[in-house]
């Protein structure tokens, strides 16, 4: 056989399996989609959004306390790591100090890639253990952890890109350090750091393992104080069940949150994709 | 910013001011930076404080002990890296050539809109929650694998002692396969990105010279983007090990090594998720802490050799224009 | 729709909102093997009292003695007693309370079986230490003339948590297999030498109803809830039992006088028609309570356990207390302060 035409065949076999991969891969998300939808779609009612969960074999039950539990604890997680994130990102994009900056960078890629379980572990014993009990508290508490590195790294990252000329005519201008980076540096990158910020918040909003033993559950409504039931852990407890309509109950809120979560990346990528904000002024 | 201390210099009459305002400022976002620090650096202690009582008990044999019992207070780690260990591998072994091939595609082949938008759909699967990969393998993957795949290799493999055994559905290979449609995304992203940073001079060269758009990529692009490449391997790998809930759900429970995929195993996380809320007595929860110490230094290696070489690629070399 | 729809989310976060702060709320864990009939009393305790809310976790009967323990709950519940060495390390007196009997049952899955299989002790025993691997052994065989078994592997279930539905059925395969007793012994969680694992009474039965030729242990309600096949046990005086409410009735009345702590085993009990996995499960109640009115609440739902709960037991298949008990029990309820 000629060699030429060897190498020909193995070229376009080649790259035939690459978008093979490529086709493999992006339809596992449609499958993953379509198979939520099907089978939560069955369940999914006007009951599972307003009723307490029942005990098993009484109909009729859902999983507000859970809806409104996965609200709770992330909305507190978010009150937490969102500032906390959100400055430590500005300190690292404004402030160029060489050394403490690289150890900052690196340390908060280091606790992006921190098992989720592992930080539940710590959340349980600096809030639980004190406390003696489960609490939402003890959960929001493991989820900020989680959402700082995140927040910190966006923000860092979009304020970085806007222009120097920016922040040059700002200091011309007469305005101080701090002036300028509150008045048109965040604004310039507002996008872009707001898009850190919801990724980050739907990504811990889909974390079950560390709420595990630190939110617990509940069959009521939780509290700050109280063990508090959320989606996530709600889905794992149902679908490893033996009962049919516990199963039903979990796709309905796989659906549910995949929903949430989607939705929220989706529409940070877009709002992305508008660009950078013209600063005001 | 030496224009800034230009202009500062320049407005006495401010300067009080915004002196103050600018240290502030500084010490502020000082402190939040350096809560990124004292937070990991509590985390160590706390690992390594709580699991004080395991250590005390069982030494560093505790590594190699293969007895996981509760009720005697015997505690032994290697069933449990074991299984993070393997799963892990059956994964990558999956994700790697899959992710590898899908991003040479997206970064060679694809125009760049089809590519920017196809990537966009593959990151959508990165933000699936582990949960719902848990909820849709249960379900759909384990019948699958018990009913169809299982049976297959067992009855074209099954001489080999790596599929042997009942065909239960859960196990080793179910997790593993699992975690590397979890770990794909990953393995795309940077490596497109590596492979997109190549310069396109290496690529012209290659094909001036008379190679097929294959052998050019295969030959030329790939190894100068390997850094990258392996880059997202360990990222992927860092993911895959600390994965908890789809691997819990699809491993069997069982804390035991088994050199058969088709086997029933356990990982360090998965564990973790099932005995802590009941761990009673002192040394149980300490040696699961101890696991959770043993998992934390492992994804910190791997993720520091994983950050190293991306930041190495991706400093040499401009995106393709 | 719309309308609707923001009316029902404003009354939806009026009611998170309402003020609970005249709400009791418990929080209690431990067993899953009486989760079925607490979830019930729980429930229509609060539907007879709406300002009690008691959250259960059934996370097993070690979760429940841990909480007690430690104090991250208010009171507990667990299948075994607890055992000496359980009780030093309190902090505080906690009082057993027994609530109901239940069975636990060896339930299966054989596809093409529609019989139920007889198993003795013995023979459960071999299977969890794989000394008996496929269905059509001639041990299972010996115990089920007639009955076609198919070649195939058997898939044992265990419990992966620590589990007083696990110690019941130890403490019965300790008891007829010494060999069982020397190897691997009796306890909430034993070191099992093959076998998937399932997360409590749940997780069991959810694996073996997902397993095809897989064999577990669980409470009778689940295997009768899930319609998953059970079968029936050997017991002491070799009858071939299938659990009921009279045959566990029956291995409770066994025994002619409780102990005055209520901590005692009815396994493999003497007599006809006694069902040998039988077991009282308890609710650990401190005698103190740190919230007074936290209490009070408890006392108050436990009088009506004794009574008015106990009708409800049977509708879930566990038996009722005998009624000696009730009377011992009572007195004891006096005691807690």
């Amino acid at each position: 056989m000629n060699r030429l035409l060897w190498r020909k065949i193995v070229n376009g076999v080649m790259l035939t399996l690459t978008g093979i991969c490529t086709v493999v891969t992006v339809s596992a998300l449609f499958v993953i989609l379509g198979c939520l939808v099907y089978q939560g779609g069955k369940s999914l009612s006007w009951n599972f959004f307003t009723q307490l969960p029942v005990p098993v074999g009484e109909l009729g039950g859902g999983m507000a306390n859970a809806i409104v539990g996965t609200a709770q604890i992330v909305g507190m997680a978010a009150l937490f790591g969102i500032p906390i994130g959100f400055l430590a990102g500005v300190y690292l994009a404004e402030y160029d100090d060489k050394k403490f900056g690289f150890v900052v960078r690196y340390v908060a890629d280091l606790l992006n890639g921190v098992p989720s379980i592992v930080v539940g572990i710590l959340a349980w014993t600096l809030v639980v253990l004190p406390m003696h009990h489960n609490s939402a508290l003890a959960g929001s508490i493991a989820l900020a952890v989680m959402l700082i590195p995140i927040v910190t790294r966006q923000t860092e990252q979009f304020l970085r890109e806007v222009p120097l000329s920016l922040r040059e005519g700002a200091l011309a201008l007469g305005a101080s350090k701090w002036k300028m980076i509150a008045t048109v540096v965040v604004p310039a990158g507002s996008k872009g750091v707001l898009t850190g910020m919801i990724l980050g918040v739907a990504r811990i909003a889909g974390e079950s393992a560390p709420l595990i033993f630190t939110a617990l559950g509940n069959q009521y409504w939780g509290g700050i104080n109280e063990p508090t039931s959320s989606l996530p852990v709600m889905i794992y407890k149902y679908a490893t069940s033996p009962f049919d309509d516990w199963h039903q109950q979990a796709w309905a809120a796989g659906l549910v949150l995949i929903g949430m979560v989607l939705t929220a990346n989706i529409l940070a990528r877009l709002v992305l994709a508008r660009g950078v904000s013209v600063p005001r002024g | 910013m030496a224009s800034q201390a230009v202009v500062a210099e320049q407005q006495p009459a401010v300067k009080i001011a915004t002196h103050t305002g600018d240290i502030i400022a500084r010490v502020v976002t000082f402190t939040f930076a350096a809560t990124i620090l004292a937070i990991t650096l509590l985390l160590v202690y706390q690992l390594y404080k709580s699991s004080a009582a395991a250590r005390a008990a069982l030494g560093f044999g505790f590594l190699t002990s293969s007895e996981w019992n509760p009720v005697t207070d015997q505690f032994g780690a290697a069933p449990f890296i074991y299984g993070t260990v393997v799963t892990s591998l059956v994964a990558l072994l999956i994700s790697v050539p899959m992710g590898l091939g899908a991003a040479i595609f997206l970064s060679e082949l694809a125009p760049a809109r089809i590519s920017n938008a196809l990537t966009f759909v593959i990151e959508l699967l990165a933000a699936i929650p582990s949960v719902i990969y848990g909820l849709l393998a249960i379900f759909t993957l384990v019948p699958l694998m018990r009913l169809y795949v299982e049976p297959f290799l067992k009855h074209t493999l099954g001489f080999l002692p790596l599929f042997k055994g009942p065909a239960y559905g859960v196990g080793y290979l179910t997790a593993g396969l699992v975690l590397s449609i979890m770990t794909i995304p990953f393995v795309i992203s940077v490596s497109r990105e590596s492979l997109l940073a190549v310069p396109r001079e290496q690529r012209e060269a290659a094909l001036a010279l008379g190679a097929t758009r294959w052998e050019s990529t295969w030959q030329i692009v790939v190894p100068y983007a390997k850094l990258g490449i392996l880059g997202s391997v360990f990222l992927g790998l860092a993911r895959a090990l600390g994965e908890t809930m789809a691997v819990t759900m699809v491993i069997g429970n069982v804390p035991r090594i088994n050199y058969s995929l088709l086997a029933p195993g356990y990982s360090i996380a998965a564990v973790i998720a099932n005995e802590f809320s009941e761990a009673g007595g002192t040394i149980h929860p300490a040696a699961l802490v101890e696991l959770g110490l043993v998992l934390f230094c492992l994804t910190i290696l791997i993720n520091s050799f994983a950050r190293l070489m991306i930041i190495a690629t991706t400093s040499k070399g401009s995106k393709r224009a | 729709m719309r309308r609707t729809s923001i009316l029902a989310l404003v009354g939806l976060i009026a009611g998170v909102t309402a003020p609970f702060a005249a709400a009791q709320k418990i929080n209690a864990a431990g067993a899953s093997f009486p989760d079925p009939i607490y979830e019930k009393w729980f429930a229509d305790y609060h539907k007879a009292h709406p300002e009690v809310q008691i959250s259960y976790n059934p996370n097993g009967s070690g979760g429940g003695v841990k909480g007690i323990t430690d104090g991250t709950i208010d009171f507990g519940a667990s299948d075994p007693p607890m055992s000496d060495t359980e009780i030093a390390a309190l902090k505080g007196k906690v009082y057993h309370f027994p609530t109901v009997l239940g069975a636990v049952v060896p339930i299966y899955n054989v596809p093409g079986i529609t019989q139920d299989l007889k198993f003795s002790g013995q023979t459960l025993a071999d299977i969890y230490m794989a000394k008996i691997t496929k269905w059509n052994d001639k041990a299972i065989a010996a115990e089920n003339p007639g009955v076609k078994l198919p070649n195939e592997d058997i898939v044992p279930v265990h419990r992966t948590d620590n589990s007083g539905t696990t110690y019941v059925f130890t403490d019965f395969l300790a008891k007829v297999s010494p060999e069982w007793k020397q190897k691997i012994g009796f306890a909430k969680g034993v070191s099992w030498p093959v076998g998937l694992g399932g997360a409590q009474n749940a997780g069991v039965a959810g694996q073996v109803k997902n397993t095809p030729f897989s064999i577990g242990y669980a409470e009778l309600i689940y295997a009768v809830h899930e319609k998953i096949g059970y079968g029936s046990v050997k017991n002491a005086a070799g009858e071939y039992i299938k659990a009921d409410i009279a045959s566990v009735t029956a291995a409770a009345a066994s025994v002619k006088e409780i102990p005055a702590d209520f901590r005692v085993s009815i396994t493999n009990a003497p007599g006809s028609k006694v069902y040998p996995i039988s077991s009282y499960t308890y609710m650990l109640i401190p005698e103190k309570f740190a919230d007074a009115a936290k209490g009070k609440v408890v006392k108050a739902f436990l009088a009506w356990m004794l009574t008015d709960g106990q009708k409800s037991a049977p509708g879930l298949d566990y038996a009722p207390l005998p009624t000696s008990v009730v009377e011992k029990e009572k007195k004891q309820l006096a005691m807690l302060k």
